[in-house]
């Protein structure tokens, strides 16, 4: 049975937000019996996109995530409501718009935050991936249509299928802890969830302040080597896809086969350590 | 027997359409008319009467007709009438006098339009989409559209999908990989956007006058901005519109109407405002408010005089350089270029897709940008973040290191181009024994001086493509602040030391350079339309010939420099440089105002889009409309927003989903050559009215038609066409009628052309320079008498080669000390070392949108108001965001989303604040042009909460010889909103920024 799941690439959004518009274009106004009833204008976001800056001066970077509907195969939301929610055998849930009617509950049944209440409705509502087209005939969901930059891409597979992709291209879903089997995988997630330590490494040669380029700068934790990189011509290191856990790492620059510096770095979230001038 | 045989098939049309198609029998119900058709000596002829939904006809020459055609002679007669119709003798024939009406003006548009209507009740557009909805197509600013319609209700809008039938993509084969677009277009946030603004709680829906404008008594202009508004009749507003401009041609003389229109109209060739608008107001005879370059500004005052290209406004040839950087760039330094903010221009996102490519090649990636902006988000690299506006002094540090390290291109700047020798006197500090070194930069622009050193070097090590600007090679970021001339002009140096040509190494940033026929002709926005205008479009090139039509002449020379027109209307006087692109000089000339023997300005006709949030020191505008030299205003809007408020009558014009018009996606013709590069495909669209107008909207086309036909001039303007006859007319005259026919072209609703056979694609732009061949790219320009060389040879400079002394500056100014021969550095006149401005102390830059089109899509209740970087919802409204540092923040106290006053002695904004460390301390970021002003209290005396930032930016001219929008820097406080309302205004410009003894900036 070949069923839809959606791979979000964090790598790739740019926080253009044509995605959550197309939402709006689809269903402010529509009413789709048996699929959602009319969004209200404002104030919904069936497709929320989160931002994430990391670090500070000069090495800041910044990572968008569109979240949404989940379509977990495990959802709670289906258990807090097995009347009123469904899973379709294509693996999309639909809470009726319907049989849902004044369950407000349902909007904290869900830990992704992706149900949304329709004060005026008095229905609970979310991102219905599109169903009402595809069953249409649709190809696929109108923000994977619109998104310029293949930030969205949604497949329909079998399971094993997509176990295969999930494998070959390392993708992860948002809080596996929740433990609700979502149809939403998302590509580069450490974009988001990862910290860094970042710095630039400078010193005087023939009487000017230089970029240190080609420095080798390594990343200890606990006495163990975590990863050794190259400064660039800019004298830059970034060590990346860190978890901040509050722990001390040691950042260790090597000239000629010794330590010349040694500078210890709690990481409790992505750190810009800045210049570092050597003797 | 011929004219009888003609006319009687006339008649037969006209029964076989009453028979056949509804909307002609219910034009028939607007009018009881006898309009006969006869020769001049009486023999011969035919009446056609109609009578409630009617139409009867007699032969025969009757004294009875309300309105006759008057042909010359039978053969004449006989001639024009007989089918097919061919334009350019029914054009000539007029010209001529060959026949004529009698009777009313507008019984003449009336019958001509009834045969227009008659002729096309077969015409049929949209395609059934299967599910009750009609799908059809239009072009917006952000991108295609399929419409889909059900119920005279808009459902919902979609990028174009493409099909089988549809030409195919281009490929580039880059570094052993192909690279293909998608097989669709791709839609901007604004493009996304448009069912909300369509249906929009703002929309004019009605006419309306000011309820205590009395044009026969009082006007109580002091009341604009303040008063409300009550409907009137379409009729009424006609002829109130109608008789005020003959008023003031009576009681002033020529000149004294002025019209001003936005950058940037709905799509569509005919609706445009180049074409319908234009049309019109050469009609009536109107002063210009000319405009200033805006978003190219520096191109256009700065590097013009070095590499030419007035034509493209200052800007860089763009042909083959998105292949040329695939293949051959080893690195790209985009330097003020935000291209996913503002996707080019028009182009949805067509130019991300390409950047996404540069992505999978790994290419080294520099952002040089006080704002870690969206695409430096989007592709990574190296952040270094000047101040803003010193720019230019960092571009001559790196020129300083690259002249002291021999680390650039000699033979090419020996042989390529001239005056390197007295720039580089200056660069090395011989001229002023100021070294222009990384350490001397590092004190202006914050930018440590190992790092410019350490760019420099690599920039010059690899094959490297320089992104200056929101296109690459022009447009938007530093051009548009104080020093935009000064940072164009070195950026046009640096590439040229490299060698701009050569593989590699050019100006470009992917948006750019799509491989595309350009032979297939379909005019762009710029290219005439239906102006009549041989002057002031680019109609004579080709279209004219392509599409005859009556030509217009503005009988009015008068001009008013759009930034002067505060000036202009309060002080009674200005002047200022004008915008001709037509050759590097034609930029000196100036215009004064009033104009020799014309009137000065009493009424304004504004059109399109709300202007007030796009145009420096906003509040100006707002006295101008408050000024009693303005006796009248009318404002023709879609929108009620921004200068609405201040009209005293307002027309309401329907979108363009609601009007039917054609166009190709970012073809702008002459106002931007080879825009249209900027999309993977070209897609040219017949724009089909998807839905009747709303409430009593019409098209502007129909606006200017009823004024127009009050003033007798209503068959000049429409030569007898409705709008959808002038598109058949532009289709007929494009080269679509070789590849797709005007039936399948209105039920398809697009064509997508060609691509240009892989061994045709033009070579790339500037290596034919580079190489010292004859121009070999397919432009047209600069023209014929500006070359110095033979025809096609060497650029448009005088020199014929690159100029670092710039022989036009020498001719025309060569003591101005805002723009000398060679580029220099000299400070912003706008800035934190200015005495008076230390009480704001933040320099804030203020780029184009990246989710409305100026004024376009923004406000209205719109979706877009929900993206949470575009506007916050605080306490029942949409407060506009503004970006700041986190020290900076925390200096002053200020929170997330806490409301704050940002604010000097030009007014005052109240935003929501966003706090970020993507900006340097001490710089704070907002998008210019949103759609609202709302002050809370009397307009121009109190804060605004619309998010009119340009309330805060310098009216002065960027350098003192030209017209040029300085808005994209102003020196501002913030601090947390305490809810006072007023505000008091203070001098907008201090003495240091060149007040004169009067007070007013030339």
């Amino acid at each position: 049975m070949k069923k839809w799941n959606l791979i979000v690439d964090v790598e790739n959004c740019t926080n253009c937000n044509v995605c959550t518009l197309a939402v709006q274009d689809e269903h402010v106004g529509n009413s789709f019996p048996g699929y959602a009833e009319e969004m209200p204008k404002h104030g919904h976001r069936w497709i929320e996109i989160m931002r994430k800056e990391r670090g500070a001066g000069s090495a800041t970077d910044v990572a968008y995530l569109p979240t949404m509907c989940q379509h977990c195969d495990d959802a709670p939301c289906m258990k807090a409501a097995p009347d009123a929610v469904s899973k379709r055998p294509d693996g999309i849930v639909i809470i009726d718009p319907v049989k849902a009617k004044g369950r407000k509950d349902l909007v904290g049944s869900c830990p992704y935050g992706a149900i949304w209440w329709n004060e005026e409705k008095q229905v609970p509502q979310h991102w219905i991936f599109d169903a009402h087209l595809l069953d249409a005939g649709w190809k696929e969901p109108r923000c994977v249509t619109v998104c310029a930059t293949n930030a969205l891409q949604s497949v329909k597979v079998d399971d094993d299928e997509m176990l295969h992709l999930i494998d070959k291209q390392g993708l992860e879903v948002l809080h596996e802890e929740y433990e609700t089997k979502p149809r939403v995988y998302y590509k580069n997630l450490w974009r988001y969830t990862s910290s860094f330590i970042a710095g630039s490494l400078s010193g005087i040669r023939d009487n000017k302040i230089e970029c240190l380029e080609g420095l080798e700068v390594q990343l200890v934790f606990d006495n163990e080597n975590v990863e050794t990189q190259n400064t660039d011509n800019f004298g830059d290191f970034k060590f990346d896809k860190l978890k901040a856990r509050g722990q001390t790492y040691q950042v260790q620059v090597i000239d000629k086969g010794k330590i010349v510096k040694t500078i210890d770095v709690i990481l409790d979230q992505s750190i810009n350590i800045g210049e570092i001038i050597l003797e | 027997m011929k004219l009888y045989l003609i006319l009687y098939g006339m008649y037969l049309l006209f029964r076989f359409a009453c028979w056949r198609n509804a909307e002609f029998r219910d034009r028939l119900k607007t009018k009881n008319i006898r309009v006969q058709i006869r020769t001049q000596d009486g023999k011969h002829g035919r009446i056609f009467i109609f009578k409630d939904g009617h139409v009867s006809s007699k032969v025969g020459v009757h004294s009875s007709a309300d309105f006759s055609l008057v042909f010359k002679t039978y053969a004449i007669a006989v001639k024009l009438l007989m089918p097919p119709i061919n334009q350019l003798e029914q054009i000539e024939a007029m010209k001529n006098f060959l026949f004529h009406p009698e009777g009313k003006d507008e019984d003449s548009v009336w019958f001509a339009q009834t045969v227009m209507t008659a002729i096309s009740t077969r015409w049929k557009h949209g395609t059934a989409a299967g599910d009750g909805t009609t799908r059809y197509c239009t072009i917006t600013n952000g991108g295609p559209l399929f419409v889909y319609v059900k119920d005279e209700k808009i459902v919902r809008t979609t990028p174009i999908i493409f099909n089988n039938d549809d030409a195919m993509s281009y490929s580039i084969h880059a570094h052993g990989k192909t690279f293909n677009p998608p097989r669709q277009t791709s839609l901007s946030p604004h493009g996304m956007n448009w069912k909300s603004m369509v249906y929009a709680p703002n929309r004019l829906l009605t006419p309306m006058k000011r309820v205590d404008f009395d044009p026969n008594g009082e006007r109580n202009i002091i009341n604009r901005g303040v008063s409300g508004y009550e409907p009137i009749s379409w009729d009424e507003a006609f002829d109130l519109v109608a008789s005020e401009i003959k008023r003031m041609k009576r009681d002033y003389g020529q000149g004294a109407i002025a019209q001003s229109n936005g950058s940037h109209h709905t799509w569509g060739n005919i609706g445009y405002y180049l074409s319908a608008k234009m049309r019109f107001m050469n009609a009536i005879g109107t002063t210009e408010v000319h405009h200033n370059p805006d978003s190219w500004e520096g191109w256009y005052w700065g590097a013009v005089h070095h590499w030419g290209g007035s034509l493209r406004v200052g800007g860089g040839e763009p042909f083959g350089t998105m292949e040329d950087c695939l293949k051959n760039a080893e690195m790209i330094v985009f330097w003020s270029s935000n291209p996913e903010a503002t996707n080019g221009i028009y182009s949805g996102f067509e130019g991300s897709i390409r950047r996404k490519w540069l992505k999978e090649l790994d290419l080294k990636i520099v952002h040089i940008d006080p704002h870690l902006n969206d695409t430096a988000q989007f592709l990574g690299g190296k952040w270094i973040a000047p101040r803003p506006t010193t720019s230019p002094a960092l571009a001559l540090a790196i020129a300083n290191v690259w002249m002291n390290e021999d680390l650039y291109d000699k033979d090419y700047v020996a042989n390529r181009t001239q005056g390197f020798e007295a720039w580089s006197d200056y660069v090395l500090g011989k001229e002023d024994g100021v070294e222009k070194s990384p350490e001397w930069q590092e004190q202006e622009t914050g930018v440590s001086a190992k790092d410019v050193r350490a760019l420099a070097r690599e920039w010059a090590s690899k094959r490297t493509y320089l992104a200056a600007g929101g296109m690459g090679n022009t447009f938007g970021g530093a051009a548009r602040n104080p020093t935009g001339s000064q940072w164009t002009r070195t950026m046009v140096c640096l590439i040229a030391m490299q060698g701009l040509g050569k593989p590699g190494i050019n100006v470009g940033n992917m948006q750019l350079g799509v491989p595309h026929d350009f032979s297939f002709y379909f005019p762009g926005y710029a290219d005439g339309g239906i102006s009549g205008d041989l002057n002031n479009t680019a109609l004579a090139v080709s279209l004219y010939q392509r599409m005859p039509q009556l030509a217009t002449i503005n009988p009015s020379s008068q001009k008013i420099p759009r930034l002067k027109l505060p000036d202009a209307i309060i002080d009674g006087h200005t002047e200022g440089h004008l915008w001709d692109a037509r050759t590097i000089e034609g930029q000196f000339s100036e215009a004064v105002y009033p104009a020799p023997g014309h009137s000065p300005v009493h009424m304004l006709y504004r059109y399109g889009n709300s202007i007030l949030g796009t145009l420096s020191d906003a509040n100006r505008y707002v006295s101008m409309y408050r000024s009693p030299n303005l006796e009248f205003v009318v404002n023709q809007s879609i929108w009620d927003e921004g200068d609405t408020q201040f009209a005293d009558v307002i027309l309401p014009a329907c979108t363009h989903l609601e009007r039917t018009d054609i166009g190709e996606w970012a073809n702008a013709g002459g106002y931007g050559a080879n825009f249209n590069s900027q999309v993977n495909h070209r897609v040219i669209a017949f724009q089909s009215k998807c839905i009747e107008p709303l409430g009593e909207s019409k098209s502007d086309y129909d606006i200017f038609a009823g004024i127009a036909t009050r003033l007798g001039l209503g068959s000049y303007f429409t030569e007898g066409m409705r709008d959808i006859d002038w598109v058949k007319r532009m289709f007929d005259a494009s080269d679509l009628p070789g590849h797709i026919s005007w039936k399948k072209f209105m039920q398809k609703g697009y064509f997508v052309v060609p691509p240009e056979r892989e061994d045709l694609r033009s070579p790339t732009a500037y290596n034919w320079f580079a190489e010292g061949r004859k121009k070999d790219v397919p432009e047209a320009m600069p023209l014929p008498g500006d070359y110095t060389e033979e025809f096609g040879e060497g650029l448009q400079t005088q020199s014929s080669k690159f100029e670092f002394e710039c022989e036009s500056l020498k001719r025309y100014n060569p003591s101005d000390d805002e723009r000398t021969p060679i580029p220099k550095y000299s400070r912003s006149w706008e800035g934190p070392h200015i005495p008076e401005l230390k009480e704001f102390p933040l320099r804030m830059i203020t780029p184009h949108g990246r989710y409305s089109f100026h004024t376009q899509g923004d406000g209205k209740d719109s979706y877009l108001n929900d993206i949470k970087d575009h506007r916050e919802w605080i306490d029942g409204h949409y407060y506009w965001i503004i970006r700041l540092n986190t020290e900076d923040a925390k200096i002053r106290g200020i929170k997330e989303h806490d409301l704050v006053r940002v604010f000097n002695n030009r007014g005052a904004v109240i935003c929501a604040a966003h706090i970020t460390s993507r900006l340097i301390p001490g710089v704070v970021h907002s998008y210019e042009s949103s759609a609202e002003y709302k002050p809370m209290g009397k307009p121009g005396e109190s804060v605004d909460r619309g998010g009119c930032v340009n309330l805060l930016s310098p009216s002065r001219t960027q350098i003192k010889n030209a017209h040029s929008m300085a808005n994209g820097l102003s020196m501002v406080e913030i601090d947390k909103w305490d809810g006072t309302i007023e505000f008091i205004r203070k001098d907008s410009l201090t003495k240091a920024q060149g007040l004169n003894e009067e007070g007013s900036f030339k």
